[in-house]
């Protein structure tokens, strides 16, 4: 059973890439206390994701006629795992080089792969996704959002939720229905790109329980739009996020969320000198590594030009769950000894990957989603 | 260079004709001796594969574990009672070393205190409790692995039912061979890792098809969404455990210990969920002694055990880590992937 997700080697071609993030990681994030890195995904930098453009780290997969790089999925799993594992704010240009780019290469017109892709290769253009409503969650299917034709082209009408950046994105790619309705489902259904400057759009931040704001409600009110919106074939948007989601769920980003705190934890303990738990520090560094390991395999599997759905999935559900698991462990460890001083800095890394964790199992469909998806690719459904 | 496609073939199909369920059964009964495993044992020295990691000047066919580990799987998968896997390996640290290597089962023996899988079926083992590794024995044997006739170690079965396992006693005495760096654990480790892996990839495919196959409530039971759910967390494992294992193999002759640490705390932590589950799949028949299921489950927790269980990798393998000063990321890139 899935014979091909096997140990496969990162290239070292592609290891040339990670003295090229080191030197800007050094110059904009080393100096950061752990609890602002420990936001890596959630940490916005305009200004860094620009640099990472201007240093030819965005992009990588894409073609060098759009300004890209042509050097494939290994290159960006070399300069994601060292953005992550320095705990780089990467936020600004996440979705628009992980996801947007890639689906407007592969399903836009001439057109529009010209006027997007150079630029979110520069690090200029920022993309959000909106896909989760108020009533569409896990059941994607059951968007309500509209774009309907008009005479130059689109209306849009409804609203998305939980669009992650939304407030500070250029634009977002939106799943919507183009026909029929919602006891349609799956057909009828298109992915729209919508100018969040455009008369109509309202964004509304939604605070999350760390007291960040990077996810919002965004409302569509009769939001013009040019033929040029839709992206790919009207009625394909289902296939077309399924394609989506597994560059979205395959990357080492979903093994590193917790990284900062882990390496936190080994340097409190190095200081105090303790050792009775070596145990549970090499069980997580085992387990890190055997994840980094099948994160590498399924990359291997999209350099191989498939579309890695379980494999990305069964990379998600396991890795999000040692993720999850590490604030659990590591602050039992800390309060099993009450009377060892530990850094506020330290303390405040650890609470807030505790708050945030459930979402690492959240975004990027949930984990029921994500093992019914593994049950489908063993044959059981 | 050789693809493990071209050689796993062959060799699936001799195990699959030397080492059926009849035959692992009347191996396990033990009633007929050396009479029960000798047959299988020729048909398995006679096809050349226990030579397979021998180097070609010695006669072997000089390929690396990483070549081999889907043999090794396929031994796990078919629950072959017979000290295959260790008995390649040992042949190959024999070769190098000039001395001739038994016609029997060899088994690895990395402590002296705890029962040692296959020892009832082996006519040799080759001992390692040098270093630190025969400090609560008190036996030791310095620098050196000994290759010591199984006749002569106390062989004492445990008692399990149907287990093939012993534990094996000195005074230790044999031809003399250098220990490699890190002894002889680090390889085995590597060794139950893969084992464990192959079984748990037979152990998948049997618990998948047996819910699609077993129907209650008028449906097949692999359609109800937590049968799913658990059969696709048994999945995950099977294949941490398979990737685990191979990462384990990909230095091998030298296998470092961060390395071997983390393939076996990897399947050794699976292996009881694994079982678990294939038996709450497949619920009262799996537990008979008649299904095949027990052949694989007992496995699982045999080689989770020997040669060190995930926690004591995952103590040798923190105390590693934080003699490190490099961030995680980078110490597990250097320890373990370079």
């Amino acid at each position: 059973m899935f014979e091909t997700f096997t140990l496969a080697p990162l290239p070292t071609a592609d290891e040339d890439l990670r003295h090229v993030v080191r030197d800007l990681v050094a110059r904009h994030v080393a100096g950061l206390p752990a609890d602002v890195r420990a936001r890596s995904w959630q940490g916005f930098d305009a200004g860094f994701s620009r640099a990472l453009g201007q240093a030819g780290l965005l992009g990588l997969t894409l073609p060098k006629a759009y300004g890209g790089h042509e050097r494939g999925p290994f290159a960006r799993f070399v300069v994601v795992e060292e953005l992550l594992a320095a705990g780089a704010p990467v936020a600004a240009h996440w979705i628009a080089d992980r996801q947007s780019a890639p689906l407007i290469a592969h399903y836009g017109t001439e057109a529009q792969r010209q006027f997007y892709i150079p630029r979110i290769c520069r690090g200029e253009l920022l993309f959000c996704i909106g896909m989760s409503e108020p009533g569409s969650g896990s059941d994607l299917a059951s968007v309500r959002t509209r774009a309907d034709r008009t005479a130059k082209g689109w209306v849009v009408n409804g609203q998305k939720i939980w669009t992650t950046n939304s407030r500070h994105s250029d634009y977002m790619i939106a799943l919507v229905r183009t026909s029929g309705t919602v006891d349609d489902r799956h057909a009828g259904l298109s992915q729209i790109i919508i100018d969040l400057k455009a008369p109509g759009v309202t964004i509304r931040p939604i605070v999350d329980l760390t007291g960040d704001a990077h996810f919002a409600e965004v409302f569509f009110d009769n939001v013009e739009l040019g033929v040029n919106a839709l992206v790919g074939g009207e009625g394909q948007g289902w296939k077309q996020v399924g394609a989506e989601l597994a560059f979205e769920r395959s990357g080492p980003e979903r093994v590193y969320s917790s990284v900062v705190l882990l390496d936190a934890w080994v340097r409190h303990l190095q200081a105090v000198g303790r050792r009775d738990c070596a145990a549970l520090v090499g069980r997580l560094t085992a387990e890190l590594a055997t994840l980094r390991a099948m994160s590498i395999a399924c990359t291997a599997r999209l350099a191989a030009g498939e579309s890695p759905v379980v494999e990305a999935s069964i990379v998600k559900d396991r890795g999000t769950g040692f993720e999850q698991d590490l604030p659990v462990a590591i602050g039992d460890d800390l309060a099993a000894h009450p009377d060892e001083a530990i850094s506020a800095e330290l303390y405040r890394t650890l609470m807030y990957v505790t708050h945030i964790a459930p979402s690492f199992s959240l975004r990027g469909g949930t984990r029921e989603i994500l093992r019914g998806i593994i049950a489908r690719g063993m044959g059981l459904r | 260079m050789v693809h493990d496609i071209d050689i796993l073939e062959p060799f699936a199909r001799l195990l699959d004709d030397a080492t059926g369920p009849a035959t692992i059964r009347a191996i396990e009964r033990g009633e007929a001796g050396e009479r029960a495993w000798a047959p299988a044992w020729q048909a398995i020295a006679e096809s050349g594969f226990l030579d397979a990691l021998v180097a070609e000047p010695h006669g072997g066919a000089g390929l690396t574990l990483a070549q081999c580990e889907g043999l090794v799987r396929a031994i796990g998968a078919r629950a072959v009672p017979l000290p295959i896997a260790e008995t390649m390996l040992a042949r190959r640290l024999l070769a190098d070393a000039g001395i001739a290597a038994p016609d029997g089962p060899i088994v690895l023996a990395t402590s002296l205190a705890q029962p040692v899988p296959g020892a009832q079926v082996a006519t040799h083992a080759l001992v390692d409790i040098g270093g630190d590794t025969g400090a609560d024995t008190g036996a030791d044997t310095g620098d050196a692995l000994i290759l010591a006739p199984l006749a002569g170690l106390n062989c004492a079965p445990t008692g399990v039912h149907h287990a093939l396992s012993a534990r094996l006693g000195g005074p230790v005495q044999g031809p003399q061979l250098a220990r490699p760096a890190g002894g002889l654990r680090p390889s085995a480790a590597v060794l139950r890792a893969l084992l464990i892996a192959g079984a748990a990839e037979r152990l998948t495919e049997m618990s998948t098809a047996y819910a699609n196959d077993r129907v209650q409530f008028g449906k097949p039971i692999g359609r109800q969404q937590a049968v799913q759910q658990m059969l696709s967390v048994m999945a995950e494992d099977m294949v941490a455990c398979r990737i685990a294992a191979q990462l384990g193999a990909q230095g091998w002759p030298a296998v470092t210990v961060a390395a071997a640490a983390v393939a076996k705390i990897t399947a050794s932590a699976a292996a009881p969920r694994i079982a678990a589950s294939a038996h709450a799949v497949h619920g009262a028949i799996g537990i008979s002694q008649d299904h095949d299921l027990q052949l694989l489950t007992r496995r699982l927790h045999e080689w989770r055990l020997a040669d060190g269980s995930e926690g004591y990798w995952s103590g040798v393998l923190g105390a590693a880590r934080l003699h490190g000063a490099a961030p995680t990321v980078d110490w597990v890139r250097a320890a373990i992937f370079a």
